[in-house]
């Protein structure tokens, strides 16, 4: 565990657990956990989780440092939406603070302040957010050579065999997104947020936002919208999802149903020693908005799983109860089958 | 209207997957009758299409050329294995055109020579579009959720010809996973093309029957129309020079034509507008993104067609 990321790659091939955190208790939780690294945003625009009353000051950031690096573990920053035209203040400010605070890494997605980040702190380590949608070998070498990106995370879109091709042609490490909120288009290459409330991942850090959601009961339903426009209804009894517009049901070709996806979310736990295999450096669980609790259990099986998969053990369904109970779950994109 | 610098006309690619035939014959159709400057042929979309109007590209091209067309190759938007990588290189390595970019990767490609970007490239700011400019690109079509507010810091920054989309359905998402196969019960590697059904994209409805959004294969698009005939005025007072038209199964000669017309300051907003309305089937329009509100709201002529909301 005590090791550096490059002593890593070398040393052993056991999988590194990168965990989100919202709120400092969050970060305590997932370190307490046993997460190889945190990550998390400052609290405003310049990260896709800008939700309120989420995410870190200075002040946290530092505090939070301290208590990851006193055991050995690392905090990624992350600072990965589109800084608007003529106001790239707040994300040079960002970096400046992450690299001054002493954070192990920072994750970015626009070409302009990758560069800036090249220039100015070149010796803090650069990761390339799933926001940059590089999804082959020719984007992920570029972002290599032009800026020195020492790792990229790669967007939700690959089977496993893709990722093992891409892994063998690249020479930096790939991290994958393994459990959690799935995103069902190409990340950072999506508007159809702001083309109904006006507020984008890549512009406002936010998608679906809470402000721009209504729920109504209507002749016996309960009916969700999102910016006026109908996201899914519900019968009496029946569990109302949150109206994320890609997990809506709508209407097309005659039919009504999950047009884009289901309301369902990534596990691939039972797929690690194949993710191993392909030759990823780091697991990414998603989730900064979630609570302590739910970090911490979701964070304890992904350690169990990576140790496990790391001595080549097998490991049982009961032992990863914490994250296969509840909520419907999908292995995604690396099933090909899913497209 | 019309500014001491001449104003240029772009036509996209053909967003959507059209019979081969019905694909020549438009771009034949466009050689001919279409008052733009430029034209863009090439998948965008899903790299599965691209094998169907191949054998008809020389032609196509050929036709453009002696109509005094620039021809301009665009490329895929999500390249994610080798065999997509390999249709982007093959457009590269092979040709003297200006050729598009709309995944970085392609522009990795380009580096160092004259280059395109399309739409599907993020460049928000004026530092990643100084990059790119420094990378080799000479023009860039603006990403379409950008405001009037941003264009203008863009044009101001680097010199680059911008270019920005004024008609069409926006494309606003794409995805691994082909939308149009599985409202058929299909999956994307057994599509059978039923994306070929449907040549301005698939109506997608909420549950109360509101028209929301359009599918083509991979992409979501908006259900309205974006429609920037009543904004050309301000576009060109920001330093806007290129607009682009992306096709639909509408007459675009004729949409081309009234878009020409407003620039040239020889037609009203409103009376273009009453064209292009035919064209589309009374489709709603929307400039939302262009005002920094909602995509798919309407501000401006005319009232009728507005999203109410």
């Amino acid at each position: 565990m005590a090791v550096t990321v490059c002593k890593l790659k070398t040393m052993s091939k056991k999988l590194e657990l990168v965990c989100p955190a919202g709120t400092p208790a969050s970060l305590r939780a997932a370190v307490d956990a046993g997460a190889d690294v945190v990550y998390l945003g400052f609290r405003d625009v310049t990260n896709a989780r800008n939700f309120p009353g989420l995410n870190f000051s200075r002040d946290e950031l530092r505090a939070g440092l301290d208590y990851a690096h006193a055991l050995d573990r690392q905090i990624y920053v992350t600072i990965n939406t589109f800084p608007k035209a003529g106001n790239s203040g707040p994300w040079r400010k960002a970096i400046d603070d992450a690299s001054v605070l002493g954070a192990d890494a920072i994750i970015l997605a626009d070409i302009g302040l990758i560069d800036y980040a090249a220039s100015m702190h070149p010796k803090l380590r650069r990761h390339l957010s799933v926001q940059a949608s590089a999804s082959n070998t020719e984007a992920i070498r570029f972002y290599q050579e032009a800026f020195g990106i020492q790792r990229v995370i790669l967007p939700r879109v690959l089977t496993v065999a893709e990722i093992t091709e891409l892994n063998r042609k690249i020479a930096i490490e790939t991290e994958v997104f393994v459990f959690g909120g799935l995103c069902v288009m190409a990340e950072g290459r999506c508007a159809l947020s702001s083309y109904v409330t006006g507020k984008s991942p890549n512009i406002s850090g936010v998608c679906s936002p809470a402000s721009h959601v209504r729920y109504e009961e209507e002749e016996g339903r309960l009916v969700s919208r999102l910016g006026g426009y109908i996201i899914n209804t519900f019968s009496e009894g029946e569990k109302a999802g949150y109206p994320t517009l890609c997990k809506g049901r709508f209407v097309a070709n005659g039919q009504a149903h999950y047009l884009f996806e289901e309301p369902t979310s990534l596990n691939a736990i039972h797929i690690l020693p194949e993710l191993m295999a392909a030759g990823v450096t780091a697991l990414k669980i998603e989730g900064r908005q979630r609570g302590r609790a739910y970090i911490s259990q979701v964070v304890a099986a992904f350690r169990y799983a990576v140790d496990a998969a790391a001595d080549e053990l097998t490991v049982s369904r009961e032992d990863l109860i914490a994250v296969t109970e509840g909520q419907r779950k999908t292995s995604g994109a690396y099933e090909k089958t899913w497209r | 209207m019309e500014k001491e610098s001449y104003t240029n006309l772009t036509l996209g690619p053909v967003l959507f997957n059209w019979a081969p035939e019905c694909w020549r014959d438009f771009y034949f159709r466009m050689a001919d009758e279409a008052p733009v400057d430029t034209i863009c042929v090439g998948e965008v979309v899903c790299s599965k299409r691209a094998q169907f109007f191949a054998p008809y590209l020389t032609d196509v091209v050929e036709r453009l050329l002696s109509a005094g067309k620039e021809v301009v190759l665009s490329t895929l938007a999500l390249i994610m294995n080798e065999r997509e990588i390999a249709l982007v290189r093959e457009i590269v390595e092979n040709t003297d055109f200006l050729v598009e970019a709309n995944d970085i990767s392609a522009a990795a490609l380009l580096k160092g020579r004259p280059h395109a970007i399309g739409p599907f490239v993020n460049i928000y700011n004026e530092d990643t579009l100084a990059y790119m400019v420094h990378n080799g690109a000479r023009r860039v079509t603006l990403p379409v959720e950008l405001s009037a507010s941003s264009i203008a810091t863009l044009t101001k920054s680097v010199p680059a010809e911008l270019e920005v989309m004024v008609f069409g359905r926006l494309p606003l998402a794409i995805s691994a996973r082909c939308y149009h196969a599985r409202c058929h019960n299909l999956s994307r590697d057994n599509c059978q093309f039923v994306c070929e059904k449907n040549p301005d994209g698939l109506d997608v409805d909420t549950l109360n029957g509101e028209p929301f959004l359009a599918i083509n294969g991979v992409q979501t698009m908006s259900h309205t129309y974006c429609n920037l005939i009543g904004d050309l005025s301000a576009l060109l007072d920001l330093g806007i020079g290129r607009f682009r038209l992306s096709p639909h199964s509408g007459d675009m000669a004729r949409v081309a034509k009234a878009f020409r017309a407003v620039l040239e300051s020889r037609m009203a907003p409103e009376e273009a507008n009453t064209i292009i309305t035919e064209e589309t089937g009374s489709m709603p329009i929307s400039n939302g993104y262009f005002h920094g509100r909602t995509g798919a709201t309407f501000e401006g002529i005319p009232a009728d067609q507005t999203e109410a909301r």
